[in-house]
Protein backbone atom coordinates (compact mmCIF):
# COMPACT_ATOMS: atom_id res chain seq x y z
CA UNK A 1 0.00 0.00 0.00
CA UNK A 2 1.44 3.61 -0.55
CA UNK A 3 1.17 6.45 2.10
CA UNK A 4 -2.34 7.54 0.98
CA UNK A 5 -3.24 4.07 1.23
CA UNK A 6 -2.28 3.26 4.50
CA UNK A 7 -3.30 6.86 5.93
CA UNK A 8 -7.30 6.15 4.89
CA UNK A 9 -7.11 2.85 6.54
CA UNK A 10 -5.46 4.04 9.60
CA UNK A 11 -9.12 5.83 9.75
CA UNK A 12 -10.75 2.64 9.48
CA UNK A 13 -8.44 0.64 12.26
CA UNK A 14 -9.76 3.63 14.59
CA UNK A 15 -13.17 2.99 13.57
CA UNK A 16 -12.69 -0.51 14.50
CA UNK A 17 -11.06 0.49 17.74
CA UNK A 18 -13.89 2.66 19.26
CA UNK A 19 -16.54 -0.17 17.56
CA UNK A 20 -15.43 -2.69 19.92
CA UNK A 21 -14.70 -0.43 22.58
CA UNK A 22 -17.93 1.41 22.93
CA UNK A 23 -19.86 -2.15 22.47
CA UNK A 24 -18.24 -3.61 24.78
CA UNK A 25 -18.66 -0.47 27.49
CA UNK A 26 -15.00 -1.92 28.74
CA UNK A 27 -11.30 -1.70 27.30
CA UNK A 28 -8.46 0.42 26.54
CA UNK A 29 -8.72 2.79 23.52
CA UNK A 30 -6.16 5.17 24.59
CA UNK A 31 -3.17 2.84 23.89
CA UNK A 32 -5.18 1.22 21.14
CA UNK A 33 -5.20 4.56 19.10
CA UNK A 34 -1.73 5.30 19.96
CA UNK A 35 -0.21 2.57 18.58
CA UNK A 36 -3.12 2.15 15.80
CA UNK A 37 -0.66 3.75 13.08
CA UNK A 38 2.19 1.54 13.86
CA UNK A 39 -0.18 -1.52 13.66
CA UNK A 40 -1.72 -0.88 10.02
CA UNK A 41 1.97 -0.25 8.86
CA UNK A 42 2.73 -3.59 10.06
CA UNK A 43 -0.23 -5.52 8.71
CA UNK A 44 -1.04 -4.12 5.62
CA UNK A 45 2.81 -2.75 4.30
CA UNK A 46 5.23 -4.48 6.51
CA UNK A 47 4.47 -7.63 7.32
CA UNK A 48 4.60 -10.85 5.31
CA UNK A 49 1.52 -12.99 6.70
CA UNK A 50 -1.69 -14.87 5.06
CA UNK A 51 -4.83 -14.45 6.65
CA UNK A 52 -6.48 -17.27 4.88
CA UNK A 53 -3.46 -19.05 6.70
CA UNK A 54 -2.74 -17.88 9.89
CA UNK A 55 -0.36 -20.72 11.14
CA UNK A 56 1.60 -20.51 8.21
CA UNK A 57 4.87 -21.74 9.19
CA UNK A 58 7.29 -18.88 7.53
CA UNK A 59 4.81 -15.59 8.49
CA UNK A 60 6.03 -12.71 10.06
CA UNK A 61 4.71 -13.21 13.81
CA UNK A 62 3.75 -10.00 16.35
CA UNK A 63 3.47 -10.02 19.84
CA UNK A 64 1.35 -7.15 21.28
CA UNK A 65 2.77 -7.27 24.80
CA UNK A 66 1.05 -4.51 25.91
CA UNK A 67 -2.23 -6.91 25.43
CA UNK A 68 -4.67 -4.30 27.06
CA UNK A 69 -4.54 -3.00 23.51
CA UNK A 70 -6.40 -5.45 22.03
CA UNK A 71 -9.13 -3.25 20.31
CA UNK A 72 -5.97 -2.29 17.74
CA UNK A 73 -4.60 -5.76 17.19
CA UNK A 74 -8.32 -6.70 16.66
CA UNK A 75 -9.33 -4.22 14.58
CA UNK A 76 -6.45 -4.73 12.45
CA UNK A 77 -6.91 -8.59 11.82
CA UNK A 78 -10.25 -7.93 10.96
CA UNK A 79 -9.78 -5.47 8.73
CA UNK A 80 -7.26 -7.56 6.98
CA UNK A 81 -9.44 -10.50 6.80
CA UNK A 82 -8.69 -12.95 9.38
CA UNK A 83 -12.21 -12.14 10.62
CA UNK A 84 -15.13 -10.42 9.92
CA UNK A 85 -15.36 -6.47 11.08
CA UNK A 86 -18.71 -7.35 12.37
CA UNK A 87 -17.25 -9.34 14.92
CA UNK A 88 -15.50 -6.52 16.68
CA UNK A 89 -18.53 -5.43 18.21
CA UNK A 90 -18.47 -8.69 20.38
CA UNK A 91 -15.30 -7.69 22.04
CA UNK A 92 -15.06 -8.13 25.50
CA UNK A 93 -18.62 -10.04 25.47
CA UNK A 94 -19.51 -13.55 26.94
CA UNK A 95 -19.53 -15.62 23.81
CA UNK A 96 -17.11 -13.48 21.74
CA UNK A 97 -13.36 -15.28 21.10
CA UNK A 98 -12.36 -11.31 21.17
CA UNK A 99 -11.18 -11.77 24.62
CA UNK A 100 -10.22 -8.82 26.62
CA UNK A 101 -6.50 -9.89 26.26
CA UNK A 102 -5.36 -11.38 23.22
CA UNK A 103 -5.07 -14.91 23.02
CA UNK A 104 -3.30 -16.83 20.75
CA UNK A 105 -6.20 -19.90 20.58
CA UNK A 106 -9.01 -18.49 20.48
CA UNK A 107 -8.20 -15.66 17.86
CA UNK A 108 -6.87 -16.20 14.67
CA UNK A 109 -3.67 -14.37 14.11
CA UNK A 110 -2.77 -14.19 17.32
CA UNK A 111 0.65 -14.91 17.55
CA UNK A 112 1.17 -14.84 21.42
CA UNK A 113 -1.36 -14.71 24.12
CA UNK A 114 -0.70 -11.64 26.61
CA UNK A 115 -2.40 -9.33 29.26
CA UNK A 116 0.15 -9.91 31.97
CA UNK A 117 2.12 -6.85 31.19
CA UNK A 118 6.50 -7.44 30.50
CA UNK A 119 6.13 -10.65 29.51
CA UNK A 120 5.95 -10.49 25.38
CA UNK A 121 9.56 -9.57 24.78
CA UNK A 122 10.79 -12.79 26.29
CA UNK A 123 7.75 -14.52 23.74
CA UNK A 124 9.25 -12.37 21.20
CA UNK A 125 12.60 -13.81 21.76
CA UNK A 126 12.05 -17.51 21.54
CA UNK A 127 10.25 -16.94 18.62
CA UNK A 128 13.19 -15.05 16.68
CA UNK A 129 15.28 -17.79 17.86
CA UNK A 130 13.32 -20.98 16.55
CA UNK A 131 13.57 -18.43 13.42
CA UNK A 132 17.33 -18.45 13.36
CA UNK A 133 17.39 -22.62 14.69
CA UNK A 134 15.80 -23.22 11.92
CA UNK A 135 17.54 -20.81 9.47
CA UNK A 136 13.54 -19.25 8.16
CA UNK A 137 13.61 -15.77 7.16
CA UNK A 138 10.43 -14.47 9.00
CA UNK A 139 11.09 -11.90 11.30
CA UNK A 140 9.61 -10.50 14.79
CA UNK A 141 7.59 -7.81 16.07
CA UNK A 142 7.04 -6.87 19.53
CA UNK A 143 5.30 -4.11 20.58
CA UNK A 144 6.13 -2.28 24.62
CA UNK A 145 4.04 -0.17 26.27
CA UNK A 146 6.52 2.55 27.20
CA UNK A 147 4.65 2.19 31.05
CA UNK A 148 5.30 -1.74 30.63
CA UNK A 149 8.99 -1.07 30.18
CA UNK A 150 9.25 -0.84 34.08
CA UNK A 151 8.58 -4.20 34.09
CA UNK A 152 11.96 -5.91 35.41
CA UNK A 153 11.48 -9.03 32.81
CA UNK A 154 11.41 -6.75 29.73
CA UNK A 155 15.51 -5.78 30.59
CA UNK A 156 16.05 -9.38 31.47
CA UNK A 157 14.41 -10.29 27.78
CA UNK A 158 16.14 -7.33 26.23
CA UNK A 159 19.54 -9.07 27.59
CA UNK A 160 18.30 -12.62 25.80
CA UNK A 161 17.91 -10.38 22.28
CA UNK A 162 21.52 -8.89 22.18
CA UNK A 163 22.85 -12.10 23.48
CA UNK A 164 21.26 -14.28 21.01
CA UNK A 165 22.01 -10.81 18.38
CA UNK A 166 18.35 -11.34 16.80
CA UNK A 167 18.58 -9.27 13.98
CA UNK A 168 15.37 -11.10 13.22
CA UNK A 169 14.07 -8.90 15.63
CA UNK A 170 12.38 -5.29 15.79
CA UNK A 171 10.99 -3.99 18.95
CA UNK A 172 8.54 -1.07 19.05
CA UNK A 173 7.95 0.67 21.81
CA UNK A 174 5.00 2.70 21.78
CA UNK A 175 5.92 6.02 23.50
CA UNK A 176 2.58 7.87 23.99
CA UNK A 177 3.82 8.88 27.72
CA UNK A 178 1.21 8.39 29.73
CA UNK A 179 0.15 5.12 31.99
CA UNK A 180 -2.74 4.91 34.28
CA UNK A 181 -1.09 6.83 37.70
CA UNK A 182 0.08 10.00 35.53
CA UNK A 183 2.55 10.56 33.17
CA UNK A 184 5.48 8.04 32.65
CA UNK A 185 8.16 10.32 34.11
CA UNK A 186 6.01 11.02 37.26
CA UNK A 187 5.10 7.40 37.73
CA UNK A 188 8.31 5.33 37.30
CA UNK A 189 10.35 7.11 34.83
CA UNK A 190 12.35 4.67 32.27
CA UNK A 191 13.77 7.28 30.47
CA UNK A 192 15.96 7.81 28.97
CA UNK A 193 14.49 4.89 26.57
CA UNK A 194 16.66 5.32 23.80
CA UNK A 195 19.77 5.19 25.88
CA UNK A 196 18.67 2.02 27.94
CA UNK A 197 18.17 -0.13 24.98
CA UNK A 198 21.17 0.95 23.30
CA UNK A 199 23.66 -0.06 26.05
CA UNK A 200 21.48 -3.44 26.14
CA UNK A 201 23.06 -3.59 22.85
CA UNK A 202 19.66 -2.67 20.62
CA UNK A 203 19.73 -0.57 17.31
CA UNK A 204 18.14 2.48 18.37
CA UNK A 205 15.68 4.29 15.80
CA UNK A 206 13.44 7.35 16.84
CA UNK A 207 10.33 8.41 14.79
CA UNK A 208 7.13 10.28 15.43
CA UNK A 209 4.85 6.98 15.82
CA UNK A 210 2.04 8.93 13.44
CA UNK A 211 4.03 9.56 10.46
CA UNK A 212 3.29 6.47 8.35
CA UNK A 213 6.13 8.01 5.96
CA UNK A 214 8.82 7.80 8.97
CA UNK A 215 7.07 4.32 10.47
CA UNK A 216 7.36 3.01 6.97
CA UNK A 217 11.30 3.93 6.74
CA UNK A 218 12.14 2.93 10.48
CA UNK A 219 11.07 -1.28 9.29
CA UNK A 220 13.20 -0.54 6.21
CA UNK A 221 16.07 0.54 7.86
CA UNK A 222 15.53 -2.51 10.78
CA UNK A 223 15.53 -5.04 8.22
CA UNK A 224 19.03 -4.20 7.29
CA UNK A 225 20.77 -4.27 10.87
CA UNK A 226 22.65 -7.08 11.27
CA UNK A 227 23.43 -8.99 14.46
CA UNK A 228 22.23 -7.20 16.76
CA UNK A 229 18.29 -6.20 17.60
CA UNK A 230 16.46 -3.19 16.50
CA UNK A 231 14.14 -1.12 19.13
CA UNK A 232 12.22 1.50 17.34
CA UNK A 233 10.82 4.10 20.01
CA UNK A 234 7.85 5.98 18.39
CA UNK A 235 6.76 9.25 20.27
CA UNK A 236 2.66 9.07 19.76
CA UNK A 237 0.02 10.53 21.45
CA UNK A 238 -1.99 7.87 23.47
CA UNK A 239 -5.83 8.67 22.32
CA UNK A 240 -4.55 10.10 19.11
CA UNK A 241 -7.52 10.73 16.09
CA UNK A 242 -10.11 11.54 19.10
CA UNK A 243 -10.13 15.03 19.48
CA UNK A 244 -11.29 14.75 23.81
CA UNK A 245 -9.18 11.63 24.43
CA UNK A 246 -5.61 12.80 23.18
CA UNK A 247 -3.52 12.89 25.81
CA UNK A 248 -5.84 12.09 28.71
CA UNK A 249 -4.97 9.65 31.02
CA UNK A 250 -8.49 8.92 31.62
CA UNK A 251 -9.24 7.20 28.67
CA UNK A 252 -6.46 4.89 29.40
CA UNK A 253 -9.07 2.01 30.63
CA UNK A 254 -12.33 3.86 29.82
CA UNK A 255 -15.37 3.14 27.36
CA UNK A 256 -17.32 6.29 25.15
CA UNK A 257 -21.03 6.60 26.49
CA UNK A 258 -23.29 7.23 23.02
CA UNK A 259 -22.64 10.24 23.18
CA UNK A 260 -19.04 9.87 23.44
CA UNK A 261 -19.38 7.14 20.55
CA UNK A 262 -21.24 9.28 18.22
CA UNK A 263 -18.45 12.36 18.33
CA UNK A 264 -16.11 9.94 17.53
CA UNK A 265 -17.28 8.42 14.98
CA UNK A 266 -17.79 11.41 13.33
CA UNK A 267 -14.26 12.84 14.46
CA UNK A 268 -12.99 9.95 12.30
CA UNK A 269 -15.36 10.31 9.57
CA UNK A 270 -14.45 13.67 8.76
CA UNK A 271 -11.01 12.44 9.13
CA UNK A 272 -11.58 10.40 6.45
CA UNK A 273 -13.49 12.84 3.91
CA UNK A 274 -10.57 14.87 4.54
CA UNK A 275 -8.21 12.40 3.27
CA UNK A 276 -10.01 12.09 0.25
CA UNK B 1 22.82 -47.76 44.39
CA UNK B 2 21.46 -44.63 45.42
CA UNK B 3 20.83 -41.70 42.64
CA UNK B 4 19.25 -38.00 43.02
CA UNK B 5 16.33 -37.62 40.32
CA UNK B 6 17.95 -34.44 38.85
CA UNK B 7 20.79 -36.95 37.77
CA UNK B 8 18.44 -39.40 36.10
CA UNK B 9 16.80 -36.20 34.41
CA UNK B 10 19.95 -35.04 33.07
CA UNK B 11 20.63 -38.65 31.91
CA UNK B 12 17.00 -39.16 30.22
CA UNK B 13 17.75 -35.53 28.28
CA UNK B 14 20.52 -36.59 26.87
CA UNK B 15 18.70 -39.62 25.36
CA UNK B 16 15.87 -37.78 24.42
CA UNK B 17 17.97 -35.18 22.73
CA UNK B 18 19.73 -37.93 20.35
CA UNK B 19 15.89 -39.38 19.71
CA UNK B 20 14.43 -35.77 18.95
CA UNK B 21 15.81 -32.95 17.04
CA UNK B 22 13.07 -30.58 18.52
CA UNK B 23 13.95 -30.77 22.01
CA UNK B 24 15.68 -27.75 23.37
CA UNK B 25 17.02 -26.83 26.58
CA UNK B 26 16.93 -23.33 28.16
CA UNK B 27 18.56 -23.33 32.03
CA UNK B 28 18.90 -20.36 34.11
CA UNK B 29 22.74 -20.18 35.29
CA UNK B 30 22.47 -23.73 36.64
CA UNK B 31 23.29 -26.02 34.26
CA UNK B 32 25.77 -28.13 36.66
CA UNK B 33 23.32 -27.92 39.65
CA UNK B 34 20.22 -29.11 37.48
CA UNK B 35 22.56 -31.37 34.78
CA UNK B 36 21.54 -30.06 31.87
CA UNK B 37 25.16 -29.63 31.09
CA UNK B 38 24.79 -33.10 29.66
CA UNK B 39 22.63 -31.74 27.28
CA UNK B 40 24.49 -28.88 26.65
CA UNK B 41 28.05 -30.22 26.01
CA UNK B 42 26.18 -32.71 23.42
CA UNK B 43 24.16 -30.33 22.04
CA UNK B 44 25.44 -27.05 22.11
CA UNK B 45 23.17 -25.48 19.20
CA UNK B 46 20.11 -26.47 21.07
CA UNK B 47 20.77 -25.33 24.74
CA UNK B 48 20.24 -21.78 25.85
CA UNK B 49 21.71 -20.38 29.49
CA UNK B 50 19.33 -17.61 29.66
CA UNK B 51 21.60 -16.50 32.57
CA UNK B 52 19.53 -15.25 36.17
CA UNK B 53 16.85 -14.57 34.79
CA UNK B 54 13.97 -17.23 35.48
CA UNK B 55 10.98 -15.11 34.67
CA UNK B 56 12.51 -14.40 30.92
CA UNK B 57 13.57 -18.11 30.45
CA UNK B 58 9.68 -19.34 30.85
CA UNK B 59 8.63 -16.42 28.20
CA UNK B 60 11.87 -17.25 25.73
CA UNK B 61 10.65 -21.06 26.43
CA UNK B 62 6.77 -19.88 25.25
CA UNK B 63 8.15 -18.03 22.33
CA UNK B 64 9.93 -21.28 21.22
CA UNK B 65 6.75 -23.59 22.17
CA UNK B 66 4.81 -21.42 19.37
CA UNK B 67 6.95 -22.67 17.25
CA UNK B 68 7.30 -26.22 17.56
CA UNK B 69 10.09 -26.56 19.76
CA UNK B 70 9.86 -28.69 22.72
CA UNK B 71 11.76 -26.61 25.70
CA UNK B 72 12.53 -28.57 28.61
CA UNK B 73 13.31 -25.66 31.37
CA UNK B 74 15.17 -25.88 34.54
CA UNK B 75 16.24 -24.51 37.70
CA UNK B 76 15.58 -25.02 41.34
CA UNK B 77 11.98 -25.32 41.96
CA UNK B 78 11.70 -22.19 44.18
CA UNK B 79 12.76 -19.89 40.89
CA UNK B 80 10.79 -22.24 38.62
CA UNK B 81 7.71 -22.30 40.46
CA UNK B 82 8.01 -19.54 42.42
CA UNK B 83 9.62 -16.90 41.00
CA UNK B 84 7.92 -17.10 37.44
CA UNK B 85 4.59 -18.17 38.62
CA UNK B 86 2.92 -15.58 36.79
CA UNK B 87 5.03 -16.47 33.68
CA UNK B 88 4.20 -20.00 33.90
CA UNK B 89 1.11 -19.58 34.57
CA UNK B 90 0.27 -16.78 31.73
CA UNK B 91 2.53 -16.94 28.85
CA UNK B 92 2.49 -21.31 29.19
CA UNK B 93 -0.32 -22.97 30.60
CA UNK B 94 -2.74 -20.72 29.59
CA UNK B 95 -1.69 -20.45 26.12
CA UNK B 96 -1.33 -24.43 26.39
CA UNK B 97 2.32 -24.04 25.25
CA UNK B 98 4.14 -27.01 25.48
CA UNK B 99 6.80 -26.52 27.59
CA UNK B 100 8.04 -29.17 29.96
CA UNK B 101 9.19 -27.24 33.32
CA UNK B 102 11.68 -30.01 34.89
CA UNK B 103 12.32 -28.41 38.29
CA UNK B 104 15.74 -29.69 40.46
CA UNK B 105 16.22 -29.27 44.23
CA UNK B 106 12.36 -29.13 45.51
CA UNK B 107 11.76 -29.70 49.01
CA UNK B 108 13.18 -28.98 52.45
CA UNK B 109 15.94 -32.00 51.17
CA UNK B 110 17.58 -29.13 49.21
CA UNK B 111 19.72 -29.71 52.88
CA UNK B 112 22.54 -27.02 53.59
CA UNK B 113 21.02 -24.34 51.62
CA UNK B 114 18.69 -23.73 53.71
CA UNK B 115 14.14 -22.17 53.98
CA UNK B 116 15.25 -19.16 51.27
CA UNK B 117 15.90 -22.11 48.84
CA UNK B 118 13.68 -25.06 50.16
CA UNK B 119 10.86 -24.93 47.49
CA UNK B 120 8.15 -26.49 49.61
CA UNK B 121 5.02 -24.76 47.86
CA UNK B 122 5.43 -25.79 44.46
CA UNK B 123 2.81 -28.54 44.03
CA UNK B 124 0.53 -26.59 45.16
CA UNK B 125 1.59 -23.52 43.14
CA UNK B 126 1.65 -25.77 40.05
CA UNK B 127 -1.48 -28.31 41.00
CA UNK B 128 -4.02 -25.17 40.55
CA UNK B 129 -2.68 -23.57 37.33
CA UNK B 130 -5.39 -25.20 34.63
CA UNK B 131 -3.86 -27.27 31.37
CA UNK B 132 -0.43 -28.59 33.87
CA UNK B 133 0.54 -32.04 34.19
CA UNK B 134 2.58 -32.23 37.43
CA UNK B 135 4.55 -35.33 38.18
CA UNK B 136 6.86 -36.12 40.98
CA UNK B 137 9.10 -38.85 40.41
CA UNK B 138 10.51 -40.91 43.35
CA UNK B 139 13.29 -42.93 41.50
CA UNK B 140 15.99 -43.00 38.66
CA UNK B 141 13.88 -45.47 36.20
CA UNK B 142 10.55 -43.49 36.68
CA UNK B 143 12.61 -40.24 35.93
CA UNK B 144 13.90 -41.41 33.17
CA UNK B 145 10.76 -42.65 31.85
CA UNK B 146 8.20 -39.33 32.80
CA UNK B 147 11.10 -37.53 31.15
CA UNK B 148 10.65 -39.09 27.68
CA UNK B 149 7.00 -39.76 28.45
CA UNK B 150 6.13 -36.00 28.64
CA UNK B 151 7.66 -34.71 25.22
CA UNK B 152 4.60 -36.81 23.38
CA UNK B 153 1.87 -34.89 25.39
CA UNK B 154 1.01 -31.84 23.65
CA UNK B 155 1.09 -29.23 26.54
CA UNK B 156 2.49 -27.98 29.61
CA UNK B 157 4.19 -30.14 32.14
CA UNK B 158 5.81 -29.32 35.69
CA UNK B 159 8.18 -32.16 36.95
CA UNK B 160 9.54 -31.92 40.21
CA UNK B 161 12.95 -33.40 41.20
CA UNK B 162 15.43 -33.80 44.24
CA UNK B 163 18.70 -32.79 45.00
CA UNK B 164 19.01 -35.83 47.25
CA UNK B 165 20.64 -39.34 46.44
CA UNK B 166 17.82 -42.03 46.84
CA UNK B 167 17.15 -45.45 46.32
CA UNK B 168 16.90 -47.12 43.18
CA UNK B 169 12.70 -48.55 43.71
CA UNK B 170 11.54 -49.95 39.93
CA UNK B 171 13.46 -51.65 37.39
CA UNK B 172 13.50 -50.52 33.76
CA UNK B 173 11.31 -52.92 32.80
CA UNK B 174 8.68 -50.86 35.10
CA UNK B 175 5.58 -49.76 33.00
CA UNK B 176 4.07 -46.33 34.44
CA UNK B 177 1.23 -44.34 33.23
CA UNK B 178 0.74 -41.01 33.87
CA UNK B 179 -2.51 -40.27 35.78
CA UNK B 180 -1.91 -44.16 36.82
CA UNK B 181 -0.04 -44.55 40.81
CA UNK B 182 1.74 -47.58 41.46
CA UNK B 183 0.48 -49.86 44.20
CA UNK B 184 3.24 -51.47 46.28
CA UNK B 185 2.20 -54.50 48.25
CA UNK B 186 -1.84 -55.54 49.05
CA UNK B 187 -2.07 -54.70 52.76
CA UNK B 188 -5.40 -53.96 54.25
CA UNK B 189 -4.34 -52.81 57.57
CA UNK B 190 -3.37 -49.03 56.15
CA UNK B 191 -2.00 -47.45 52.85
CA UNK B 192 0.75 -44.76 52.87
CA UNK B 193 0.69 -42.53 49.82
CA UNK B 194 4.16 -41.22 49.57
CA UNK B 195 5.27 -38.78 46.22
CA UNK B 196 8.87 -38.39 45.24
CA UNK B 197 11.58 -38.77 48.06
CA UNK B 198 9.35 -39.94 50.83
CA UNK B 199 8.29 -42.95 48.69
CA UNK B 200 11.65 -44.81 50.44
CA UNK B 201 10.52 -43.92 53.80
CA UNK B 202 7.03 -45.44 53.11
CA UNK B 203 8.76 -48.12 51.42
CA UNK B 204 10.78 -48.51 54.73
CA UNK B 205 7.94 -47.94 56.70
CA UNK B 206 6.18 -50.52 55.49
CA UNK B 207 8.93 -53.51 56.06
CA UNK B 208 9.51 -52.32 59.27
CA UNK B 209 5.30 -52.35 59.75
CA UNK B 210 5.23 -55.87 58.68
CA UNK B 211 7.69 -56.94 61.36
CA UNK B 212 4.91 -56.11 63.84
CA UNK B 213 2.89 -58.17 61.43
CA UNK B 214 0.94 -54.40 60.57
CA UNK B 215 0.22 -55.12 56.88
CA UNK B 216 0.25 -51.93 54.58
CA UNK B 217 0.52 -51.18 51.04
CA UNK B 218 2.33 -48.37 49.73
CA UNK B 219 0.86 -46.56 46.92
CA UNK B 220 3.55 -43.83 44.86
CA UNK B 221 1.62 -41.01 43.91
CA UNK B 222 4.20 -39.81 41.09
CA UNK B 223 1.47 -38.35 39.04
CA UNK B 224 -0.21 -35.44 41.27
CA UNK B 225 -2.54 -34.13 38.47
CA UNK B 226 -3.66 -35.86 37.39
CA UNK B 227 -4.44 -37.87 40.21
CA UNK B 228 -5.43 -41.38 40.18
CA UNK B 229 -8.85 -41.12 41.65
CA UNK B 230 -9.32 -44.67 41.28
CA UNK B 231 -6.59 -45.94 43.28
CA UNK B 232 -7.64 -43.37 46.00
CA UNK B 233 -10.91 -44.69 46.40
CA UNK B 234 -9.76 -48.12 46.23
CA UNK B 235 -7.55 -47.57 48.95
CA UNK B 236 -9.98 -46.47 51.18
CA UNK B 237 -12.56 -48.82 50.25
CA UNK B 238 -10.07 -51.84 51.18
CA UNK B 239 -7.99 -50.60 54.21
CA UNK B 240 -8.42 -49.48 57.42
CA UNK B 241 -6.12 -46.24 57.34
CA UNK B 242 -4.54 -43.93 55.23
CA UNK B 243 -1.52 -41.92 55.72
CA UNK B 244 0.22 -39.64 53.53
CA UNK B 245 3.57 -38.22 53.25
CA UNK B 246 5.37 -35.50 51.43
CA UNK B 247 8.55 -33.29 51.04
CA UNK B 248 6.16 -29.99 50.67
CA UNK B 249 4.01 -27.97 53.15
CA UNK B 250 0.79 -30.08 54.32
CA UNK B 251 -1.00 -27.53 52.85
CA UNK B 252 -2.23 -27.68 49.19
CA UNK B 253 0.44 -30.76 48.00
CA UNK B 254 -0.20 -34.53 47.94
CA UNK B 255 -2.16 -34.49 51.21
CA UNK B 256 -4.49 -32.25 50.16
CA UNK B 257 -4.58 -33.67 46.70
CA UNK B 258 -5.95 -37.06 47.37
CA UNK B 259 -8.12 -34.91 50.42
CA UNK B 260 -10.18 -33.56 47.40
CA UNK B 261 -10.36 -36.51 46.13
CA UNK B 262 -12.00 -38.47 49.13
CA UNK B 263 -13.87 -35.44 49.97
CA UNK B 264 -15.77 -35.87 46.45
CA UNK B 265 -16.13 -39.01 46.35
CA UNK B 266 -15.69 -41.44 49.54
CA UNK B 267 -15.35 -39.17 52.50
CA UNK B 268 -12.65 -40.78 55.09
CA UNK B 269 -10.03 -39.71 57.29
CA UNK B 270 -6.63 -39.06 55.93
CA UNK B 271 -3.34 -38.44 57.79
CA UNK B 272 -1.42 -35.90 56.33
CA UNK B 273 2.50 -36.14 57.11
CA UNK B 274 4.28 -32.95 55.51
CA UNK B 275 6.02 -29.70 56.60
CA UNK B 276 3.43 -28.20 58.95
CA UNK B 277 3.17 -24.81 57.41
CA UNK B 278 6.48 -23.80 58.89
CA UNK B 279 9.91 -22.73 56.97
CA UNK B 280 12.97 -24.96 56.62
CA UNK B 281 16.24 -24.16 57.79
CA UNK B 282 20.02 -25.39 57.48
CA UNK B 283 20.94 -28.87 57.58
CA UNK B 284 22.06 -32.36 55.95
CA UNK B 285 18.42 -33.40 54.21
CA UNK B 286 18.54 -36.78 56.33
CA UNK B 287 18.92 -34.74 59.71
CA UNK B 288 15.49 -31.91 58.22
CA UNK B 289 13.66 -34.89 57.17
CA UNK B 290 13.56 -36.13 60.98
CA UNK B 291 13.01 -32.83 62.52
CA UNK B 292 9.58 -31.78 60.23
CA UNK B 293 8.67 -35.30 60.22
CA UNK B 294 8.57 -36.78 57.28
CA UNK B 295 10.66 -40.36 57.63
CA UNK B 296 9.43 -44.12 57.86
CA UNK B 297 8.97 -43.38 61.74
CA UNK B 298 6.85 -40.87 61.40
CA UNK B 299 4.48 -43.26 59.26
CA UNK B 300 4.99 -46.01 62.01
CA UNK B 301 3.75 -43.98 65.04
CA UNK B 302 0.49 -43.96 62.85
CA UNK B 303 -0.24 -47.38 63.40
Amino acid sequence: MNIEELTKKTVEIRKGIIEAVYHAQSGHPGGSLSVADILTVLYFNEMNIKPEDPNWEDRDRLVLSKGHCSPALYSCLANKGYFPVEDLKTFRKIDSYLQGHPDRNKVPGVDMTTGSLGQGLSAANGMAIAGKMDQKDYRVYCILGDGEIEEGQIWEAAMTSSKYKLDNLCVIVDNNNLQIDGTIKEVMSPYPIDEKFRSFGFEIIKIDGHDIEEIIKAFEVAKNIKDKPTCIIAKTIKGKGISYMENQVGWHGKAPNEEQYKEAMANLVSLGTGLE
Amino acid sequence: MKKATRQSYGEALLELGKENKDVVVLDADLAGATKTELFAKEFPDRFFDIGIAEADMMGTAAGLATCGKIPYVSTFAMFAAGRSYDQVRNSICYPNLNVKICATHAGITVGEDGATHQMIEDLSLMRTIPNMTVLSPSDDAQTQWIIKEISKINGPAYVRLARLATEEIYDENQKFEIGKAVQHGDGTDGTIFATGVTVQEALKAQKLLQEKEINVRVVDMFSIKPIDKEMIIKCATETKKLVSIEDHNVIGGLGSAISEVLTDEYPTKLIRLGIKDTFGRSGKAEELMKIYGIVSDNIIEKF
